[in-house]
């Protein structure tokens, strides 16, 4: 049937070839619509035609795009779905299924909203009651920012993101890896989601075409990858040695894909890890970036906790600064794509949906091609803009705001380490649970031992184990979060994810609550 | 854009990620509003930045998209008021906040903050904040005399664009799944179209008559395309039209449902300018209020209606803010638009307030409301004043007829040039329209976009600008255009 749909494909492109000579006036038959017809034809005579309609309904669920039926987001599915339910129904139900900090208390940083207010509100800058309550640099950067976005913050600005803020990230980078970044290749978005999808979109041109992702990932990957018609290649994180990637595992898993005629394009990995929270040591950053130049792969970085570290040993290190300590060709051939993000950190600023990805050694055709597709949505949201500028341009050591600001940061981050560390003692209490720190990201991932009378009580209800344990959790407790299967994991094996977000103020009552309910579950089911 | 050419890297065909081995669909998609021409103007500007001297003037004239505030367009006070606390509520705590701000801002905005968990710094829920989604239902509902809106199928998205994406997306299952399209069109359909791998059912405008919608030509189209096996899966339609800025009378707009539901086609209503009609005599009518007043004859209906804060008189393109509207969608495939827009996790909050407010403005006898009205009948009058200037002037140009703009932002007038411009213009390897535009930029500053960007019917050639330059210049830039026009027939009536 494979080859049969291939042939099918190349007579579709031979038609459409004909088309494009017909467009520059060159010879060809006479009708487009022939051509379609002939193509259709062709496609038919191996599958059947789709219908059109069902049930008197052209958007029947049955016959809208197939991709998109199969595609699957946990992080907002079943789980988020039946809490929503309870919610309305009037139950306290606390979200710990995504990140999103703010929805659960955690304040924005001052001095952003402060010049994020300005902005939205330029004539304010005229009112001195208004000015006398900020502090002065403050004022400054508004002012600034304003020459800076020709037409403030309604106007669409640059496709790829303004070119001074794109500068600004381009000197953070600077900073960060000690090697200079050209803002040409950096493209801002709307989160770093769309800049994901849209190297996923490039890289995939039908299903032959993989991508390695590390098992359990972010669903963000499984789902575009299934929404691009391509092929996701798992490559297993070993819970027992801290989450960690092995290279030989990977190129065992490469080499399948190849042996099945695939061509592995690309080698995703997120680092600090969603949904394992592990941070990546060098050395495991030199194998991984090795191995993706050996064997000719896109490496694509999604860094967007990077400044969520919990812990000393391993702190954040980029893949983009590996590469050219390496130096050499292997700096000059690989190519990288970095993705970083204001939703996360201590800035947590998701609902502004501000994000970037930095291009290294993409050919320039394909860069020229990325700015077309950008265009095409004319460019991302301005206040995500600035609030990237914030991030990457801090308050400096004499500043007026700068004490505050280092003062918030200092806090916010004090207290997501304390958390991890709540969290991650609190599941490892548990019976039969067990939990790897949490190292970095936003995550815990404990791995549930499920009784065998529980795997039949899930199998009864027609779910997986994971899952049947996250609802009976959530009628319980009204702790929402989302199933190990949502993000894959080694067969055989249960895990859920719950955020370390919760505030600290409540955050012992999450663990009692928890803690109960597992006791509960296991003497039911042991 | 200068993106660095390294000669070795151009040419190399060892790169995973090359030009030649990238999705085809990514290749083959084209936006012209933001294409070549554009482009060759952010390298003149650069130059006049450095300082060089360019023959007629120090700056480049922006008239290939609307982006009002770009060119000094003021946004409404009242929603800067409200976007402003809702970014930094602590300056409700101002001892003079009550001074500063009038009390309905102050209301809105803990309104806005009380509903919304998280401010505008938290993912909401993937459809839309609910309180946006109930001011947004609110206020077609008060739009459409009465009929009722339920949030529950509104889409809250960055911008209309995002919505027209996800509603392709889903509609288009490959290439025998064709999509009625309006010719001349906003290439971001034809855009789409390509990246979804669907085809594009050309359905030609009346330029004699007003770019009129001809369903004739629509139904002729279509049996076309099934006889020879393809799927007609929607038709679009955008009116106030981009960039024929034609707006559709209530009569057509029933003929156009009765189509839709004769035919199996679901409803793309385009209608972002909704917000933009200067002609006396000439109103909007939502498809939706249309479609509901048949009755009957309208039940079995798809429609999606879109809109976005981007145009009308608001402009706040840069902000990405807008909605659909979803209307006998089947629950299940609802549940598919939700999973949809739950990968992106929700569209910015900030975009989703202003869509709430613009939906829900400050009403009669509030605070805010005098200002707000002041400032809208400002705004569209000036829009009318520049409308009419600009469609004037380009009449006025030998060989140029430009139909009237009734709504939108875009005057696109045809052109006929000598056939000495159409030889340079092929020996050059570009389309006529694009070689004129080109020539247009070189010499006076001013960006448009060549018709064949949003497609055109044959042997017609045309471009379009947007009337958004301020009142102040806006002479200029016809004074601009004449003369460029002028020795550009001149030159080539001359030469053959």
């Amino acid at each position: 049937m494979a080859l049969r749909r291939r042939s099918a494909r190349a007579l579709v492109y031979l038609c459409r070839g004909f088309e494009s000579f017909q467009g520059l006036g060159l010879h060809g038959p006479k009708s487009t619509l022939q051509l379609r017809g002939l193509a259709a034809l062709a496609q038919e005579a191996f599958e059947e035609a789709p219908q059109n309609s069902k049930d008197g309904k052209v958007l029947h669920p049955d016959l809208i795009n197939d991709d998109m039926r199969r595609t699957v987001y946990a992080v907002r599915g079943e789980l988020m779905k039946r809490g929503e339910e309870l919610r309305k129904a009037g139950r306290d139900i606390i979200f710990t299924n995504i990140g999103n900090p703010q929805a659960l208390g955690q304040k924005p940083l001052s001095f952003n909203r402060q010049v994020q207010a300005l902005l939205n509100a330029p004539f304010l800058l005229e009112n001195q009651k208004i000015v006398a309550e900020l502090p002065e640099d403050v004022v400054a950067r508004a002012k600034q920012i304003m020459t800076k976005l020709p037409g403030g913050v309604g106007a669409y600005q640059d496709s790829r993101g303004s070119p001074f803020i794109r500068q600004e990230i381009a000197d953070f980078l600077q900073e960060r890896d000690g090697y200079p970044a050209n803002p040409e290749h950096i493209f801002i978005t709307d989160g770093a989601s769309p800049a994901v999808r849209m190297c996923l979109t490039a890289l995939i041109r039908d299903s032959r075409d993989a991508i390695l992702v590390p098992i359990p990932q972010y669903p963000l990957y499984s789902a575009s990858i299934q929404l691009q018609g391509g092929s996701l290649l798992g490559y297993n994180l070993n819970e027992e040695q801290g989450w960690s990637m092995n290279v030989e595992d990977l190129r065992a898993r490469l080499q399948e894909g190849r042996d099945n005629g695939m061509a592995v394009r690309a080698l995703v990995f997120i680092n600090p890890g969603n949904p394992t929270g592990q941070c990546l040591s060098y050395q495991n950053l030199k194998d991984l970036i090795q191995f993706a130049g050996e064997e000719k792969l896109v490496l694509l970085a999604d860094e967007v906790y990077q400044t969520n570290i919990y812990q000393d040993e391993r702190p954040f290190i980029s893949a983009k600064r590996v590469l050219n300590d390496i130096g050499g060709q292997m700096a000059k051939d690989l190519e990288l794509v970095s993705f970083h993000t204001v939703s996360k950190g201590v800035i947590g600023e998701c609902g502004l949906r501000g994000g970037y990805m930095e291009l290294l050694n993409i050919h320039p055709g394909t860069i020229e091609e990325m700015y077309k597709i950008a265009s095409i949505n004319l460019s991302p949201n301005t206040m995500g803009q600035v609030a990237l500028s914030l991030m990457v341009n801090e308050p400096k050591p004499g500043d007026a705001s700068y004490e505050k600001h280092m003062e918030e940061k200092g806090t916010g981050l004090a207290s997501l380490r304390r958390r991890a560390h709540i969290m991650t003692d609190g599941f490892n209490s548990l019976e039969g649970v067990s939990c790897n720190f949490t190292e970095g990201a936003m995550y815990s991932f404990p791995r549930i031992r499920l009784p065998l009378k529980a795997l039949e009580a899930a199998q009864e209800a027609g779910k997986p184990a994971d899952t049947f344990y996250c609802l009976a959790l959530l009628e319980a407790t009204g702790i929402s979060t989302v199933p190990g299967s949502g993000f894959g994991q080694e067969e055989g094996t249960y895990h859920i994810r719950t955020t370390i977000l919760p505030p600290e103020e409540s955050i012992k009552e999450v663990i009692a609550r928890l803690t109960k309910f597992h006791e509960d579950f296991m003497s039911k089911y042991r | 854009m200068t993106v660095s050419t390294d000669e070795a890297l151009a040419k190399s065909d060892a790169f995973p990620l090359s030009e030649k081995n990238i999705s085809a669909q990514v290749r083959a998609a084209q936006y012209a509003v933001r294409g070549e021409i554009v482009i060759r103007a952010g390298e003149l500007e650069e130059e006049l930045k450095k300082g060089k001297k360019l023959p007629y003037g120090d700056s480049i004239l922006y008239c290939n998209i609307g982006n009002p505030q770009q060119l000094g367009q003021v946004p409404i006070t009242f929603f800067r008021q409200v976007l402003a606390l809702c970014d930094y509520p602590e300056m409700m705590a101002n001892p003079h906040a009550d001074k500063i701000f009038p009390k309905d801002v102050l209301k809105r905005a803990k309104e806005y903050l009380a509903a919304i968990p998280g401010g505008t710094g938290a993912y909401t829920s993937s459809q839309g904040a609910p309180i946006c989604r109930e001011h947004v239902a609110a206020g077609i509902t008060h739009r459409d005399h009465g009929i009722k809106s339920d949030p529950g199928n509104i889409f809250m998205s960055d911008g209309a664009s995002q919505s027209v994406h996800t509603i392709l997306r889903m509609l288009l299952r490959g290439t025998q799944d064709a999509v009625l399209t309006p010719i001349p069109q906003y290439p971001l359909y034809s855009a789409a179209l390509a990246l979804y791998n669907g085809t594009l059912l050309p359905y030609y405008l009346d330029e004699q008559n007003q770019w009129a919608l001809r369903l004739d030509e629509c139904k002729s189209q279509v049996d076309k395309a099934r006889s020879e096996g393809q799927n007609v899966r929607a038709l679009i339609v955008i009116n106030p039209g981009n960039p024929t800025g034609s707006v559709l009378s209530e009569e057509n707009q029933k003929e156009i449902v009765k189509f839709c539901v004769r035919e199996s086609l679901v409803l793309l209503a385009d209608e972002v300018y909704q917000d933009n009609i200067y002609i006396a005599g000439k109103t909007f009518h939502s498809f939706k209020r249309v479609a509901v007043e048949l009755g009957k004859e309208a039940e079995q209906l798809v429609l999606v209606s879109m809109h976005s804060i981007s145009k009308g008189f608001y402009g706040e393109c840069g902000r990405r803010g807008g909605y659909m509207e979803i209307i006998n969608l089947p629950a299940d495939v609802k549940a598919q638009l939700i999973k949809l827009s739950s990968i992106n996790l929700c569209s910015n909050v900030n975009g989703q307030i202003c869509t709430a407010m613009m939906m829900n403005p400050p009403k009669e006898g509030e605070e805010s409301y005098e200002l707000f009205a002041k400032e809208r009948q400002g705004l569209l009058d000036s829009l009318k004043r520049r409308a009419k200037l600009l469609v004037t002037a380009l009449n006025k140009l030998e060989g140029v007829t430009c139909n009237e703009a009734e709504g939108a932002l875009y005057a696109m007038p045809q052109l006929k040039l000598p056939a000495g411009a159409a030889k340079a213009a092929e020996e050059s390897g570009k389309p006529v329209d694009f070689f004129y535009c080109k020539a247009l930029l070189e010499s006076t500053g001013i960006v448009t976009v060549p018709g064949s960007g949003f497609k055109q019917a044959e042997n017609t050639y045309h471009f379009r600008t947007t009337i958004l330059p301020p009142e102040d210049q806006i002479e200029e830039v016809t004074e601009r255009l004449s003369k460029f026009h002028a020795e550009f027939m001149k030159k080539y009536s001359n030469s053959s």
